[in-house]
């Protein structure tokens, strides 16, 4: 596999397997005592891909079509992570190894796939999807094949499912702490909304709407523009109109390049006009360009220039395995933790079967995580700090507010929907 | 390309029928037979596709009608049968949790506090069968009728179906409450009681749906061959000289196309029983233009030719994107490029030149023909 | 939605607003002058446009990084440079393929459809394994990036104007060339009648390519411009294939002048609607009345009359 290879190619074998080991540290404390070897029928009572010396497991993600854009990151992070694992020795004694598919940004190949992954490779877990319909769509099949996904990208909520591990925010977590700091910290009073037309923009503005004017704030204008739209000049115009506080942006794909180009080509800087986005990481940070973007916030739990040691070890990892240019944003540090909680909870139920994994992943922590510490939620989501990042010419954030606690994942939030 | 048409119609009819009962060996029995479940299952959906394809013969093959629009009778199709089923799975039981139960999720999610007034005959089985074709031919026939009644034709044609696609697609998208948006209806259980997803389940739907293709592809053979088809393939030629002879040129191209539409949308509401959702992404131009190549593959001009290409280009498909992931787009864009300048009457017009006459030679009386090829003029005016 | 606004205020948004339309309508013509010219007058149809035009962003994306890093100097002129690069490397890759393809298929038009739809697939897929799936950015000159404040509250985007003096020249330019040129005669004269120009000795297959570069070069052009407003990635090109192909049809296949105008009809209308409803919505209706006109009028805008 081409994966272990470096693309950076200057380091050595042996610094980087110094360098995997490193980042793999923090997480020995997870070993269980005594992590040896189990007989197969006992870890495996479901007809799993498991023998005494490997397990298999599934990636899904989209390698061509539009969304490959922001996939291949989670890729990247779940191979990683797969790695150190092995290099760790494995899961109860057994290397994994990775079948990886390509759901083509398409849906119902996302489901085709997934259910071959379940029926015909009989993978232990997937790590995979990436948009809510992609996972919408293999939803069904997880639940009837119980397959179990791990799933990590920030998403809208009004989901819970025993098959699924969400390692990404819900719309509440990622979005409630932002607003409120930034009510505190400018002082705004207006909010103008804007976002790409499908179900996540439109689901975290309902909520954000909510918040705010529970706060007695008031949203001056919410717009959402079809996916890949690429002229917001009359939008601008009617910001400028409305003079908000606050632009609050949910723009995604190639739309967000037009749209921060276009807001810069038309005189709104970013250090005077507040603009917080909930859909810009560091890997979007790229097509944009940091001297469009610079001075904007963006609010979600994790950010490349983090400064702790796991995170300094994962960067350190991430850039020797996929050379010195990756970049990481907050999907990214989100599929790193799947394959670790997935490995931690195999080794809290000392078994593969997905029933067990699925029961026994309340209260799984990982100390390791880049994030900081995260532990997974009875709703299968995990209890997350957020964070505010100000955006840098040099395409990373610096971070500027996190919050103090967890903060509790609610997928079903009461009084927003 | 020189195939003359020699034989007695009865002779071609016969040897048509032959051609049939092969794909129905093919389809009913080898397939089942040689398959496992879950190729059972995809060969299922991609079936479900041929119906789009066999639309396409005829429209284009036959009619020389162009549309890059037949996503939106398939999705309106599969929509329809989608709705239907997604309220079945909308009990009030089962969506207890919901602020409203018994209305689909993604309304509730959206705010939604009754079921809108369009949804509500979709309580109805039959009503939402018939809905799956009339739906589908309704819109084709507001469009055609615009369309053809004022001469519009070609590329024309094409365009603007093709922007009908895109419409339809951010209408679908833009309107979550109503229609699930981009993540599109999913989450299907049931039909009437009786649970789609168990595999016993996929089985029969398969076997309905190959069923229904084969009699779908014999009232295509049947429409082709009447007096209707002859016209057809006259307009395509000669449009004036039809028009001259005092014919309504716009009726038949009517006509055509909301069958090719009704066709499509059989397709759709087969694919959405058999995946379990439906969503806007096969409603778009990618995918119209995606079935426009199965057809051609097959043979713009064959019925027969339009199926096995339709099961050639999936299949290609899934095993470039499971082994070469980077490749597909390029065997894909090849395929497209190869199909109209080298085979431009595809597996059908290979079958003709090659296996047909060898064929022929060795067994003198019983041979099957892949359909009846009725070349179009290569030198348009 | 206007309370409160002092009647200045309320002038100098609408003024910014009329602006924004005259930039969409640059926009658009930009997309739709070469498709004009290759379907227009050759009836050939492009499907494949869109990626001519990305081939002219990454061209501008080679020599944003390679200037900057080499040439530091020329910098903020570089993108002078970089047009005119991406014309030559549009219009000779389009040459090419109207060698390699499209000479075979100028009496089945429906046939050229699905040849450069397979024709975008493959350059898609190349640039994805060139650059990479994910968008790049391409940096541009401090000068084009910015507003000039007109009045205290009127301001106008640089590249926008950009935008706009580049669709004129262009215009100008190809007016000309079709319009005044022998060569331009030449083309038209094909076009009408192949049999009869050839008689005449005009050297047919020799203009059918020089137009069609022309055509796939003026894309290229086009596509550099957009670097400035929108994003360069392998499937960019993608987003704006049906609104080129409608601007072209509605205005009348054969008329450049008739392209203008539908420009000019659709942006404004777009961006008149998209200031008073939400964006999704004034796309749709945009699209369903240049479909419900279509309907009613098929042959476009303006027509050119020609005895057949």
């Amino acid at each position: 596999m081409s994966s272990d290879k470096t693309r950076g190619g200057l380091k050595s074998q042996f610094r980087r397997n110094l360098l995997l080991g490193m980042a793999a540290l923090p997480a020995l404390s997870l070993l269980p005592r005594g992590a040896l070897a189990q007989a197969t029928s006992a870890v495996n009572t479901t007809n799993l891909a498991v023998t005494d010396s490997t397990v298999k497991v599934g990636i899904l993600h989209s390698t061509t079509g539009t969304m490959a854009i922001s996939e291949t990151g989670s890729v990247e992070a779940e191979k990683l992570a797969i790695k150190q694992i092995n290099d760790m020795g494995g899961v109860l004694g057994r290397k994994i190894e990775v079948i990886q598919e390509d759901g083509a940004s398409d849906w119902p190949t996302f489901a085709e796939k997934s259910r071959k992954l379940l029926v015909e490779d009989k993978v232990a877990a997937v790590f995979g999807c990436w948009t809510s319909a992609s996972r919408k769509a293999v939803l069904p099949v997880f639940e009837q094949y119980n397959g179990m996904l791990y799933y990590p990208t920030f998403y809208e909520g009004l989901e819970q499912s025993k098959n699924v591990i969400y390692t990404g925010q819900e719309a509440t977590q990622q979005i409630l702490a932002g607003l409120d700091w930034v009510s505190k910290e400018k002082g705004a009073k207006s909010f103008f909304l804007i976002g790409s037309d499908y179900i996540w923009p439109r689901t975290s503005n309902k909520i954000a709407r909510k918040h705010i004017e529970k706060n007695g704030q008031k949203v001056v204008g919410e717009e959402y523009f079809p996916l890949g739209h690429t002229q917001f000049n009359s939008v601008i115009n009617k910001i400028k109109l409305t003079k908000p506080d606050v632009i609050y942006a949910s723009v995604v794909g190639g739309s967000n390049v037009a749209f921060y180009k276009q807001l810069k080509a038309a005189g709104i800087n970013l250090s005077k006009q507040t603009l917080m986005t909930i859909s810009v990481t560091e890997d979007e940070m790229l097509g944009i360009g940091g001297e469009n973007i610079a001075g904007a916030y963006a609010c979600m739990k994790y950010f490349q220039s983090l400064d702790n040691p796991n995170n300094k070890a994962f960067v350190e990892a991430f850039k020797a395995m996929w050379g010195a240019d990756s970049v990481i944003g907050d999907v990214t540090q989100a599929a790193y933790l799947g394959p670790w909680l997935w490995k931690a909870t195999v080794e809290k139920a000392g078994s593969f079967d997905v029933d067990k994994i699925a029961a026994a992943s309340d209260g799984i922590e990982f100390k390791g995580a880049p994030e900081g510490y995260v532990r997974i939620h009875p709703n299968h989501h995990l209890w997350s700090k957020t964070r505010v990042g100000r955006a840098r010419m040099d395409g990373q954030f610096d971070v500027v507010f996190e919050t103090a606690d967890l903060i509790e994942p609610d997928p079903f939030p009461k009084g927003y929907q | 390309m020189k195939i003359s048409v020699r034989n007695s119609a009865p002779r071609r009819a016969t040897g048509e029928l032959m051609g049939v009962a092969l794909l129905a060996l093919l389809i009913l029995i080898v397939l089942p037979l040689g398959l496992d479940g879950f190729r059972l299952n995809m060969v299922g959906k991609y079936l479900t596709y041929a119906f789009v394809a066999l639309g396409l013969v005829l429209c284009w093959g036959s009619a020389g009608i162009l549309s890059l629009g037949q996503g939106i009778f398939f999705g309106l199709g599969g929509y329809c049968m989608a709705m239907f089923l997604k309220l079945e799975a909308s009990s009030p039981e089962a969506t207890k949790i919901q602020s409203t139960p018994g209305i689909p999720d993604f309304m509730d999610w959206n705010q939604l506090t009754e079921l809108p007034w369009f949804w509500e005959p979709f309580h109805s089985l039959p009503f939402t069968l018939l809905a799956v074709v009339a739906v589908p031919s309704l819109l084709a026939f507001i469009v055609g009728l615009a369309m053809f009644k004022r001469r519009v034709g070609g590329v024309y044609f094409a365009i603007i179906t093709q922007a009908f696609a895109a419409i339809l697609t951010i209408l679908i998208v833009g309107q979550q409450g109503y229609t699930g948006g981009i993540n599109g209806i999913t989450d299907l259980r049931t039909l009437n009681g009786w649970d789609i997803r168990t595999d016993g389940a996929k089985q029969v739907l398969y076997f309905v749906n190959a069923a229904l293709l084969i009699g779908a592809v014999l009232l295509c053979l049947f429409v082709r061959h009447s007096k209707l088809g002859r016209i057809l393939v006259a307009l395509r030629d000669k449009e004036d000289r039809v028009r001259f002879s005092g014919y309504d040129v716009a009726n038949f191209k009517i006509f055509v196309f909301c069958f090719a539409a009704a066709l499509s949308a059989v397709g759709g509401a087969m694919f959405t029983l058999q995946v379990g959702f439906m969503s806007p992404s096969f409603v778009g131009i990618v995918p119209s233009i995606e079935m426009v190549i199965y057809c051609a593959v097959g043979g713009r001009l064959s019925l027969l030719g339009a199926v096995y290409g339709t099961l050639l280009v999936n299949w290609a498909k899934t095993l470039l994107s499971e082994s070469f992931p980077e490749l597909w787009l390029f065997a894909m864009g090849a395929l497209f490029i190869g199909v109209v300048m080298v085979f431009p009457n595809g597996l059908a017009g290979l079958y003709q030149q090659y296996v047909a006459p060898r064929l022929a030679r060795l067994f003198p009386r019983a041979v099957p023909r892949v359909g009846e090829v009725i070349p179009p003029p290569t030198a348009a005016e | 939605m206007f309370e409160g606004y002092t009647l200045a205020e309320l002038g100098s948004i609408f003024a910014m607003q009329g602006f924004a339309g005259l930039i969409l309508f640059s926009v658009f013509v930009l997309m739709a002058l070469g498709l004009a010219i290759i379907f227009g007058q050759m009836g050939v149809i492009n499907m494949a446009h869109g990626e001519f035009m990305i081939l002219g962003a990454y061209v501008t994306y080679l020599c944003s990084t390679l200037v900057s890093e080499y040439l530091p100097a020329l910098f903020p002129v570089y993108f002078f440079i970089a047009m005119a690069l991406a014309f030559v490397a549009s219009g000779l890759l389009g040459m090419l393929v109207e060698w390699g393809m499209i000479r075979f298929l100028y009496k089945r038009p429906l046939d050229t459809l699905l040849a450069t739809w397979g024709l975008s697939l493959i350059l898609q897929q190349i640039y994805r394994s060139v650059f990479g799936a994910r968008e790049v950015g391409v940096v541009l000159p401090d000068w084009l990036m910015g507003s000039v404040a007109v009045t205290d509250t009127i301001e106008v985007p640089i590249n926008g104007l950009f935008v706009m003096g580049l669709t004129m020249i262009i215009t100008l330019v190809i007016y000309t060339v079709m319009f005044r040129s022998r060569w331009g005669m030449g083309v038209r004269a094909v076009m009408q009648n192949r049999v009869m120009a050839g008689a005449v000795g005009i050297n047919t297959e020799r203009v059918d390519r020089l137009t069609f570069g022309l055509g796939c070069g003026i894309a290229g052009v086009a596509g550099s411009a957009f670097t400035m407003v929108g994003s360069t990635g392998p499937t960019s090109g993608q987003l704006y294939i049906v609104d080129t192909f409608l601007v072209v049809v509605f205005g009348g296949a054969q008329s450049l002048i008739g392209t203008i105008a539908s420009a000019f009809t659709i942006s404004q209308a777009q961006s008149t609607m998209e200031f008073f409803l939400s964006g999704s919505t004034a796309k749709v209706l945009t699209l369903l009345t240049v479909v419900a006109i279509l309907m009613l009028r098929p042959q476009g805008l303006f027509v050119l009359k020609v005895r057949r």
